[in-house]
């Protein structure tokens, strides 16, 4: 037995067979019939559904308001992270526990809520719309969607960073004469850098697949307001099984790359931390 | 790993020496704090908090009384009585397969260990759509088992079977993600300790391991439970919206709403949107209790 070390506890046989058996069964086998699916296209066939003009847009708004919302949350997350971790407020407690309610809310209430908020009468949307400015039923409403629901992923990943800034270099180096802008840039940013980026790619990958909360703010108008998550169930509702599967394996390859992403991300930065240690 | 929410660090260690820091009481310090302070505010006012309270607002917006009628519409009820169901159907299994995915992770040294970990953290990076799409593919009328389903006059897609597979593929790692870290941490030690003294493995997974574990089983079983019952994307696509029958909260919220009952949808809205604070009230004091027990 080579598989795994002795170990003087039970229970191996019995746990590992339960969590492949039923891994398989919910997880894997019914993805593997989506990958299969799309497999037995004619190749000319999958290549003409994944590359339609309305796929292509799709992707674009897809991918665009989703890279848009990560950025979004870039800066905003950050600003919202070092606001919790540094300065003391005034309901800081309860705000910082309120990051997590995007999660938390289910997508449909998100979404009803947030159109409601930003529509033509809505409590933000009034002032908005004398100004040009149209969310609801618009890409802008779909990048504030997603903008919302993927933000406490990039709270949550810059505030263990922003804690471990060492506040004593800042100090020495503000002692010594750096400017407050050249201690952020040469002290904060290095050590938060991976923290950023891991935040960035955990929105993405929120926002990219999300469906719930945008169905409703966005317009749905083909070639225009249509995300890729929904165009797939235009197909599922016209029966069109093949030409779903062979959008949501692309979606799914594009789920795998971020993944790779993060884990890469994740693996640098704790590298950084072992050399830091050292 | 995946998209998986990071764990906050506890706030509450850090602070205290912002007032005795130097350069802390400049002009320019206080510009800035009061710039971040302001900044994250606004956008949180204007994103979060606003849609929180329009929640409420709506649902409330013909008073108490239409509030309350509207839970009495049939519809409302058996949409509220299908996710009830669903979840507690859902949450026990993934409970179950949480912990037996935990045991066998954390206890013992084996050849993929980190493959089995990103496959379990597979349904959270996957679309909500793509996680009901498979089960249409399986079990459709088009799909692969669906002539034989038909012959043998089951129903999985647009009936109850399809909704519970599509919650639980997209509850599946909740708890299991958050157990194996927590066991991991905890080590083997007095587990080895109970088993050399004699004891059972169940004896041992009762008195030693569950007595330790219980703040992380509890969190992430409310964690699975709300996304089991606020869950639409993958419910949506199996569903079929069949009023009264295949709806759940989520989906009822969406008819109301495309129907104008705007009072209906945030009212039943109004239920999710307390489930997801309960949710946060629970967290916070689980994190609360880890903080003073050190685990």
């Amino acid at each position: 037995m080579s598989f795994r070390k002795p170990s003087v506890l039970p229970g191996f046989g019995l746990t590992f067979g339960f969590t492949t058996f039923f891994l398989s069964a919910i997880v894997l086998l019914p993805l593997a019939a989506l990958v299969l699916a799309a497999a037995s296209m004619p190749w000319s066939e999958l290549i003409a559904v994944v590359t339609s003009p309305r796929a292509l847009a799709s992707y674009r708004l897809s991918f665009g308001a989703s890279a848009l919302a990560a950025t979004i949350n870039l800066v905003f997350g950050f600003i919202i992270a070092w606001t919790l971790v540094r300065y003391e407020f005034p309901g800081r407690k309860l705000i910082d526990a309120l990051i997590d309610m995007p999660f938390a809310l289910p997508t449909a209430v998100s979404g009803i809520a947030l159109t409601t908020v930003f529509a033509r009468h809505g409590w933000i949307g009034r002032y908005l719309e004398p100004l040009g400015i149209h969310v609801a039923y618009t890409t802008l409403g779909i990048t504030l969607a997603l903008t919302l629901i993927s933000m406490p992923f990039a709270v949550r990943s810059m505030q263990p960073a922003l804690l471990e800034v060492q506040r004593d270099l800042e100090d020495a180096a503000e002692t010594l004469g750096a400017g407050r802008f050249y201690a952020f840039r040469r002290i904060i940013l290095p050590t938060v850098l991976p923290a950023l980026l891991t935040g960035f790619t955990l929105s993405f990958a929120r926002a990219v697949g999300e469906y719930g909360s945008v169905i409703f703010i966005a317009g749905n108008l083909p070639m225009k307001t249509e995300i890729t998550p929904l165009l797939i169930v235009i197909h599922l509702e016209q029966f069109d099984y093949r030409g779903a599967a062979a959008l949501g394996v692309v979606m799914l390859l594009m789920s795998f790359v971020v993944l790779f992403t993060i884990n890469l991300l994740q693996a640098w930065n704790r590298q950084r931390h072992v050399r830091a240690a050292h | 790993m995946a998209a998986r929410l990071p764990r906050p660090p506890a706030l509450a260690t850090l602070q205290g020496d912002a007032a005795t820091r130097p350069g802390q009481n400049t002009w320019g310090a206080a510009i800035v704090r009061g710039l971040f302070i302001t900044v994250s505010l606004t956008f949180l006012a204007a994103l979060l908090i606003a849609p929180l309270a329009t929640v409420f607002a709506t649902a409330l917006s013909h008073g108490l009384e239409a509030y309350l009628v509207s839970f009495a519409d049939p519809d409302t009820r058996s949409a509220i009585r299908l996710t009830l169901i669903t979840a507690a159907v859902v949450v026990p299994i993934n409970t179950v397969f949480g912990l037996a995915a935990a045991w066998a992770i954390a206890k013992f040294e084996f050849n993929g260990k980190s493959v089995l970990i990103t496959l379990i953290d597979l349904p959270l990076a996957i679309s909500p759509v793509i996680s009901g799409m498979v089960f249409v593919l399986l079990f459709g009328l088009h799909g692969w088992f669906g002539v034989w389903l038909q012959r043998h006059d089951i129903s999985v897609v647009f009936a109850l079977p399809g909704i519970l597979l599509a919650t639980m593929f997209v509850t599946f790692p909740y708890v299991a993600r958050e157990l194996i870290p927590l066991m991991q941490q905890l080590g083997n030690d007095e587990e080895e300790a109970a088993i050399t003294l004699g004891a059972g493995g169940w004896i041992t997974f009762f008195k030693v391991t569950l007595p330790k574990i219980r703040w992380g089983l509890l969190y992430g079983v409310i964690l699975c439970n709300a996304r089991a019952m606020g869950e639409f994307g993958a419910v949506s696509v199996v569903s079929g919206h069949i009023r009264g029958l295949t709806n759940t909260m989520p989906l009822h919220i969406e008819i109301l709403y495309n129907e104008y009952n705007f009072v209906g949808a945030f009212a039943v809205a109004s239920l999710l949107t307390m489930l997801a604070g309960l949710t946060l009230v629970v967290k916070t004091l689980v994190e609360r209790a880890r903080a003073a027990h050190g685990a």
